[in-house]
């Protein structure tokens, strides 16, 4: 590396400092883009040649083996290794050498603040995949019918691609508060003020509305999700059925109560138990909104800020804990219902 | 002609270059790299690039500088995977502290020309450098903190004058009240860091009311949130928001929900919503960006908080440009030996942007205006100086502190029990390894 010229290229945005970028960067890129795959196909082949030379008749039972023992050996490492060593550190003190038993445990859940912060989660467990589901369902109805179904989709399916920090400044100009002497610029404290005659709330900072504000701002961030999803489950209702209801006498009404609505509810559960798992993980918009202040802390955001501030990883671990004994139970139903719909294809 | 003047160019050129060399030599040129992990973009970046620019000159070593926002986070993974920048110029001190515990810093005191630094620096800004008693960090530029800012013009048309005590400072509030004018305006509002220009009130009166012991031992964690020093600023910030905040233009309600640097805007509008505003030296960076932009010196000034208690006359809160060296080479001693020179802070401060030099040698008339010639004045005259007490905590300690502003402002009368809340993270929040 010596014997390189030292090459140093200003671009008006960043400075590249590409004696750097290649002597530590290189060896880095070619292990990667160079070596992994050959590891990965020298260990197929390899096996596969071990393989053969066991007694045909048990090689049907090894060779799946050795196909997913990389899966299993990356996923027990990133997932597995790592959940069971937070649980284990749950039962520990904040430095992690001596055994407390259920004392974390105790101690958060007889804490105001963490009480708090359940309350919210529990709000947003309720309200958010609720809402996301109806407003889903909602259009993805009306859209079915309206000519110009595919841009209405794009439209609402649009803030799907944001971030939820971008969202969440987005958002932050519709709840954007102004003292009542001076016009307000915030599009909702508009309408509170010109068309109700109401003052000015503080849609972030009042404890009355903060939470329904910042969950609205995740609803509408994953409705559009729910619409395209639901509304392909719409059109996999043959036409006839519909057709035949609709011969026999029955209303709009009835034929969504009784045909649509219950052939579509393998999928309206398994977007809504979807969306509660998104709930349960919830912490960008809280974060970037109000950073837990005015009582609108949830479990991820908590768990945040007991880990990379404090540093105590007895409170972190636990509540990961807690985040994990609430969400298990949804997964296996989530995990059962999408086998079901799988089934019945 | 033109030919005359190239072949002259060049000839001095070469000229130039040769004693160039020759000083060079002379001065040992060590050349290699130094890394370097800062927060500096923008135009920040172009300032900091143009103090670089000497040093290398003079050096032969070349600068690789990274840039983060979240630089805490990026310099402790940093060290932990055995790859630490050579030198790290940090805004804040609170994890420099606990990485110089964990033996992760160079000390300076060997590193450095300890006696010039010490005809160089005021005392107070070497030991601000120290931890455990030994230096670890060397400012190079400050920034100052509790600075009452105000529009000159409605002063004089209101024929109110600049308070010199804190009795005048409360006189002068009490008569812009009687006039029906709000006396300040106070903003809390930056995202995830929400309350903290409450707490440079709070940690400001603390300083100038009970003085240093308390001060030190307070950020140290041995005083307690609930002692009478501690709870008694925040009552005296109290006096200055008013009871149910009827001092500040808009209430609580602006206060919570109006961004910090927004905060001044209030100053300049007509008539004025507010007629006073306390913020650090670089807020003079978000004024030039309102529309229409306010003119330092006729549409602006600044006036230190005034000495709560004589006692402990002349005390500032200060911040500053802290630089440790996290990986000991010649280069980085090098670079810190020159960001020590007047030469160099010389240069940033001449750029503007609201430095002000640590070095004495550096001259008042180099400030390129009026302010920020009063606030390197202030610099010089300040007789304590303090870091801010908030910086210095353990970050989860800090971010209760800044919580607890909001929730002090929203109610006032839940200060014990916002106080209680404090003392409770404080128990835990110093324990953390």
């Amino acid at each position: 590396m010596d014997a390189m010229t030292p090459l140093t290229v200003t671009l008006p945005m960043l400075d590249v400092d590409w004696e750097t970028l290649v002597s530590v960067n290189l060896p880095t890129l070619l292990f990667v883009i160079v070596g992994v795959p050959l590891a990965l196909v020298g260990y197929i082949v390899g096996l596969d040649v071990l393989v053969r030379r066991l007694p045909k008749r048990s090689q049907p039972s090894v060779r799946p083996w050795v196909w997913v023992a990389p899966a299993i050996f990356f996923v027990g490492l990133i997932l597995v290794y790592p959940m069971v060593g937070t649980v284990v550190r749950s039962f520990f003190d904040r430095r992690g050498d001596a055994f407390v038993g259920l004392g974390n445990f105790v101690r958060l859940l007889t804490d105001h603040g963490v009480l708090i912060v359940l309350r919210n989660n529990l709000l947003w467990l309720l309200l958010y995949p609720g809402l996301v589901l109806l407003f889903g369902l909602l259009l993805a109805v009306l859209s079915d019918r309206v000519k110009f179904e595919k841009p209405v989709k794009s439209l609402i399916f649009m803030p799907m691609a944001i971030s939820f920090v971008a969202m969440a400044i987005i958002w932050q100009f519709v709840y954007y508060y102004k003292d009542p002497s001076e016009p307000q610029t915030g599009i909702l404290n508009a309408v509170v003020v010109n068309i109700f005659h109401g003052l000015p709330i503080t849609w972030i900072q009042d404890t009355r509305f903060n939470n329904f504000a910042l969950i609205f701002i995740g609803v509408w961030g994953a409705t559009g999700f729910a619409m395209v999803i639901l509304s392909a489950a719409l059109k996999g209702i043959p036409a006839e059925l519909l057709e035949a209801a609709r011969v026999d006498g029955a209303n709009e009404r009835t034929i969504f109560r009784r045909i649509i609505l219950p052939l579509m509810m393998p999928t309206i559960v398994v977007v809504g138990t979807t969306m509660v798992i998104f709930a349960l993980k919830a912490f960008d918009v809280v974060y970037v909104m109000t950073a837990g202040n005015y009582n609108t802390d949830i479990l991820a955001r908590r768990m945040y800020a007991e880990l990379y501030s404090a540093g105590n990883y007895a409170n972190a671990s636990a509540l990961a804990v807690i985040l994990l004994l609430a969400v298990v139970p949804v997964l296996i139903f989530n995990l059962r219902q999408f086998r079901a719909v799988e089934a019945r294809r | 002609m033109g030919r005359l003047i190239r072949i002259l160019a060049l000839v001095s050129a070469g000229v130039l270059g040769l004693s160039a060399c020759g000083t060079s030599t002379s001065s040992g040129k060590i050349g290699g790299t130094v890394h370097i992990l800062g927060t500096w973009t923008g135009t920040e970046k172009d300032s900091f690039d143009a103090v670089m620019k000497p040093f290398t000159d003079q050096t032969g070593v070349k600068i690789s500088f990274e840039a983060t926002r979240d630089l805490d986070a990026i310099l402790q993974t940093k060290i932990a995977a055995g790859n630490p920048p050579d030198v790290t110029g940090a805004p804040g001190v609170g994890t420099l502290i606990k990485l110089a515990r964990a033996g992760k810093l160079v000390a300076l005191d060997d590193k450095l020309d300890v006696s010039q630094l010490n005809a160089n620096y005021g005392a107070d800004w070497i030991n601000l450098g120290k931890i455990d008693n030994k230096l670890y960090t060397l400012y190079a530029w400050a920034a100052l903190k509790g600075l009452i800012w105000y529009d000159p013009k409605a002063f004089q048309a209101k024929g109110y004058q600049v308070p010199k005590t804190w009795d005048e400072l409360i006189a002068l509030q009490n008569k812009i009240k009687s006039d029906g004018g709000k006396p300040w305006c106070v903003a809390l509002e930056s995202k995830a860091a929400s309350g903290w220009p409450g707490s440079d009130w709070h940690k400001e009166i603390v300083l100038s009311q009970s003085g240093t012991t308390v001060y030190d031992n307070w950020w140290q964690g041995k005083q307690k949130w609930t002692s009478p020093e501690i709870k008694q600023a925040w009552t005296t910030w109290g006096q200055i928001l008013g009871s149910a905040d009827s001092n500040v233009y808009g209430g609580k309600q602006y206060m919570v929900s109006t961004t910090f640097g927004d905060g001044g805007q209030g100053l300049f509008t007509s008539p004025p919503k507010c007629y006073m505003f306390n913020q650090g030296s670089f807020i003079t960076s978000f004024f030039d960006a309102y529309t229409p932009k306010p003119t330092a010196g006729t549409d602006y000034a600044v006036f230190p908080l005034p000495d709560v208690n004589t006692a402990n006359a002349g005390a500032h809160v200060v911040a500053g440009d802290a630089f440790v060296i996290t990986k000991d080479t010649p280069q980085a001693r090098a670079l810190l030996k020159y960001l020590a020179t007047a030469e160099a802070q010389d240069i940033w401060v001449k750029r503007g942007g609201g430095k002000i030099a640590i070095n004495k040698q550096v001259s008042l008339s180099d400030y390129p205006d009026a302010i920020s010639k009063s606030l390197a004045q202030v610099v010089v005259d300040t007789k304590i100086a303090r870091y801010d007490a908030g910086d210095l905590m353990p970050s989860d300690m800090q971010a209760a502190y800044w919580a607890a502003v909001l929730k002090f402002v929203t109610d006032q009368s839940k200060l014990d029990a916002i106080l209680a809340e404090l003392d409770k993270t404080q128990a835990t929040a110093y324990a953390s390894p």
